[in-house]
Formats: C-alpha cells, sequence, structure tokens
C-alpha cells in the first residue's frame, strides 16, 4: 500500500470512533426519552441552589485570576508544541539542535520565573 | 483499501468498525466493572463493606445503577442555555472515546497504530474539557459554572506537565507511535530510565481526571458535584461514564509507555491471552493506586493545586526535557538518564513534603493586609 493510502486508512479509525461515541450518546440519549418518565411541573425546572431561590443569572462575572493562568497556558502549551517535533529529531541533527531549544527553554523559563516572582502564579 | 483482521482481508472502514464495536463492548464492561471496584475498594479502606446486595459480592451494582439511571427523569432547568446545555455530555464523552482509537491493548490489538499516536492521545484527551466548561456554563448554576471554570484552570495547568512527561519518554523512545514504544521495552520499561517523568505524568493524570486529591472541580462538599449539578439521569451518567473510561484509558496509555505495556517482561512470543492479562494487571495496579490515593489523601485547596502545578511540576518535568536531551544528544549512557531521573523523584518527594507540612494560609488580598496594619 503506497504511504499516503496508509495514513489515511490509519485515519479512518479515527473519523468512525467520532461517528460512533457521537451515535452512543444519542443513542443513551434517545433511549432515556423513551423509557424515562416525564412530567410537567413548575418547580421542578428552577435552577438548584441548595433550596434558595436563586437571585439572578450565574453566567455573568469570572475571576480575573483564570484569564492570567489561561495566558500562561497558550504560552507554555505553544512551546509544548514546538518540542513536539524537535523531541523526535534532535538526536541527527545533533549539538545545535540540542543547544537552540536549551535557548528557546531558557527564554520561557525566564518568564516563568518572571511571572512567579510578580505573582501571577499565587492564587488569590 | 484492504487491511488484514485475525489473518482475513477486509475494508479498512469495516475492520475499523468491527474493532470500534469490540471497544464499546470492552470499555462499558469494563467502566461497570470500574465502578464497582471503586465502591468496593473504598469500601474496604474506611473500615466497610461496600456494595454487596445485588449479586455475588455486590457485582451487579453497577447494572443496577445504569437500569435506574436510564428509568430517571431528563430535567433541563428553565434558565439553562439550551444548545451548550444538551451539547456538553457529547463533547465530554466522544474526546475521551476517540482516544482509544491508539491505545495499545495488545500486540496488534489497537483499532488503529498512528505514527504521531502518542500526540493524537495527548491533543485528543484534552478537547473534553471544552465539555466541561460548556456544562457549567450553559447549566446557568453558581455552582456549575465555578466547578467549569475550577476544572477548565486545573486541566490547562496540568496539561503541561503531562505533555512534557510524555515527550520526555517520546525524545528517549526516538518515536510516537505508542505500539512502537511498546515493542521498544521488551527488555527493559521506560519507567528505570524515566522514573521522574513517570511521578509527573502519574500526578498529572489524576488531575486531568478530577481524581483526588485534585477534584476540586467536582468537589461535593464545596460546589455539590460541579459542573454536571443541574444534570440527571442519563446524562449525568454520560460524565460519569467519561470519567471512568478516561480513568481506564489513561492506565492503559501509562502501562503502556511507562511499564513495558503487554510485552515486559516476558517478551513478544507471549501468546494473547497472556499479554491481555499482563496489560490488565499494570492498568489495574495503576488504578488500584488512583482509587487508594482517593481514600488516603484530602482534597487540595485551589491555590495549592494551582502553585504544585506551576512551581512545581512544570519547572522539574522542563528540567526532565533538557538533562534527557543533553544525554541523548551526547550519547551518553542511559543509566546517567535513570540516575538523574531518581534523584528527581527524590527532589519531588521532598518538594511536595515539605510544602505539606508547611502549609501556608491564602495571601491576603491587599486591602485585607492594609486593614490589619492600621
Amino acid at each position: 500500500m503506497p504511504a499516503a493510502d496508509l495514513l489515511l486508512s490509519n485515519y479512518v479509525a479515527v473519523l468512525l470512533a467520532t461517528i460512533v461515541g457521537f451515535i452512543l450518546v444519542l443513542t443513551a440519549l434517545i433511549a432515556a426519552r423513551l423509557l424515562a418518565p416525564y412530567s410537567q411541573e413548575t418547580g421542578k425546572s428552577t435552577t438548584y441552589e441548595c433550596g434558595m431561590v436563586p437571585l439572578r443569572r450565574a453566567s455573568t462575572n469570572v475571576g480575573m485570576r483564570f484569564y492570567l493562568y489561561a495566558i500562561l497556558f497558550v504560552i507554555f502549551d505553544v512551546e509544548a508544541v514546538f518540542i513536539f517535533p524537535w523531541a523526535l529529531t534532535f538526536v541527527e541533527v545533533g549539538q545545535f539542535a540540542y543547544w537552540l531549544m536549551v535557548a528557546f527553554i531558557a527564554i520561557l523559563a525566564l518568564g516563568l520565573g518572571y511571572a512567579w516572582k510578580k505573582g501571577a502564579l499565587q492564587w488569590r | 483499501m484492504t487491511t488484514s483482521l485475525w489473518g482475513m482481508d477486509i475494508n479498512v472502514w469495516a475492520n475499523a468498525a468491527i474493532r470500534l464495536q469490540i471497544i464499546v463492548l470492552v470499555m462499558t464492561v469494563v467502566v461497570m466493572g470500574l465502578i464497582w471496584a471503586e465502591r468496593r475498594i473504598l469500601g474496604r479502606f474506611q473500615q466497610r463493606i461496600g456494595p454487596q446486595k445485588t449479586g455475588p459480592f455486590g457485582l451487579l451494582q453497577s447494572v443496577a445503577d445504569a437500569v435506574k439511571l436510564v428509568g430517571k427523569e431528563d430535567l433541563r432547568p428553565k434558565n439553562a442555555d439550551p444548545w451548550t446545555f444538551e451539547l456538553a455530555p457529547f463533547l465530554v464523552f466522544i474526546p475521551i472515546f476517540m482516544g482509544f482509537v491508539v491505545v495499545p491493548f495488545i500486540a496488534g490489538w489497537n483499532i488503529s497504530v498512528l505514527e504521531l499516536g502518542l500526540l493524537y492521545f495527548v491533543a485528543i484527551s484534552s478537547v473534553n474539557i471544552v465539555g466541561w466548561v460548556m456544562a457549567g456554563w450553559g447549566s446557568d448554576n453558581r455552582y456549575a459554572m465555578i466547578g467549569g471554570l475550577r476544572a477548565a484552570a486545573q486541566s490547562i495547568s496540568y496539561e503541561l506537565p503531562l505533555v512534557l512527561s510524555l515527550v520526555s519518554v517520546a525524545m528517549f523512545a526516538g518515536t510516537m507511535n505508542l505500539d512502537e514504544m511498546v515493542r521498544q521495552q521488551a527488555a527493559v520499561p521506560y519507567i528505570v530510565w524515566q522514573p521522574m517523568a513517570f511521578a509527573i505524568f502519574f500526578i498529572a493524570a489524576l488531575a486531568e481526571l478530577n481524581r483526588a486529591p485534585f477534584d476540586i472541580p467536582v468537589g461535593e462538599s464545596e460546589v455539590v458535584g460541579g459542573p454536571f449539578v443541574e444534570y440527571s439521569g442519563i446524562r449525568w451518567s454520560m460524565f460519569m461514564l467519561a470519567e471512568y473510561a478516561g480513568l481506564f484509558i489513561m492506565a492503559i496509555i501509562g502501562a503502556s509507555v511507562f511499564l513495558g505495556g503487554y510485552i515486559w517482561p516476558f517478551g513478544e512470543e507471549l501468546g494473547r491471552g497472556w499479554q491481555l492479562m499482563l496489560i490488565s494487571a499494570k492498568a489495574g495496579l495503576i488504578i488500584f493506586v488512583v482509587f487508594w490515593i482517593r481514600a488516603s489523601l484530602p482534597r487540595l485547596r485551589i491555590d495549592q493545586l494551582m502553585g504544585y502545578s506551576w512551581k512545581v511540576l512544570l519547572p522539574l518535568v522542563l528540567l526532565q526535557v533538557l538533562v534527557n536531551g543533553l544525554i541523548l544528544v551526547n550519547g551518553w549512557s542511559e543509566v546517567i538518564l535513570g540516575v538523574t531521573g531518581l534523584a528527581g523523584v527524590v527532589a519531588l518527594v521532598t518538594i511536595t513534603g515539605r510544602a505539606a507540612n508547611r502549609p501556608r494560609s491564602i495571601l491576603a488580598r491587599p486591602a485585607a493586609v492594609k486593614v490589619e496594619a492600621a
């Protein structure tokens, strides 16, 4: 089999897995729709807040600190994406590739150190 | 396009479909078994018996639960956003299920062999956090909202140590094909050369799976179940199914990448049944430790949790990547890798122990400090 065909045939399973997963959840939902009891009662569809009547919508404001971690994550995840291809090939390329990556990680580590010093890693 | 299944030539689509059907059955049975095992084992740890009335040793408890869940009313609060609320269970479950495609159960029994299997697994298994956030946001419930945000924050923080610990093994293996990685471990499993990567992988996997002690997104005493507070019946069980399927898949990946999968210590000539027993034993050991940890450790506070990932695990795992690179590029002995890895484990344990024995209070907000000073 040619390489392109082999590649495609390997990813057939990925496509099928998506479809099968979707069908699995859908069947479960349909089964529940058919089997489960259903009654219309107004009190049942209120938001659960341990017995209290909720005051207002919940999805209003989100703590700023979540964004801080999200930004840090994006930076370091991009780093991880660069490390992936490097990890497989650096031995063939040799010393140069290694020291380049050392420099790259050092710059990011510097950034992490700065964020640490600034208190961005401290949850408050 | 044809491929072979049990020695027969078969269309690739049919092949994948048959293998996926088998995995659906295996996954369902294993998840039910895991739920039963967790309840029994936790019972033993807490000096009680656990489920025992339904069937021998309570084995049918999960079946009874499943029947109950299907027959339970499926509620949707009227404030909830219909689309995000309805679609969240799909997004929580499907990525986990897609992860099964690359898992090397036993020789020749993975659904598909992807050249970049490790990258695929890492990428696909973290998509389901979108489902958690959607569940939290769509429910329009304060507990669910906080739970979803916590799940997102925790998942993205522990994603990096998890990914980089697997990368450091891939550096050593020189491949990301999971099947190939297992076959390279016929003599010595990678845990010997990469002990710290395994420790970090294990801790990060606990956090990715929202298992104790990293279970603040779903902590019952804080956010009454987290993102799935408003879900009931079958949709709630989708979250549980995804959680335990995730545990199953992570245990098998851990056993395959670090513990030698189906091959170590008996080699490739072993029969299929023995290989299955070997991988089950290794994955079972990992799962047992996960349950054990749940029974032993208290839940972490969110500042401890985030700090542990960013201040301890991430620097250590970056160091591991650099040390691996230095040793491999110079062609030094593998023994050095093992020794430095062990030193890393000692450092990790020491840091964790010190942090655990000297709990710091949450840093007060600047305004509160001022009031104290005055």
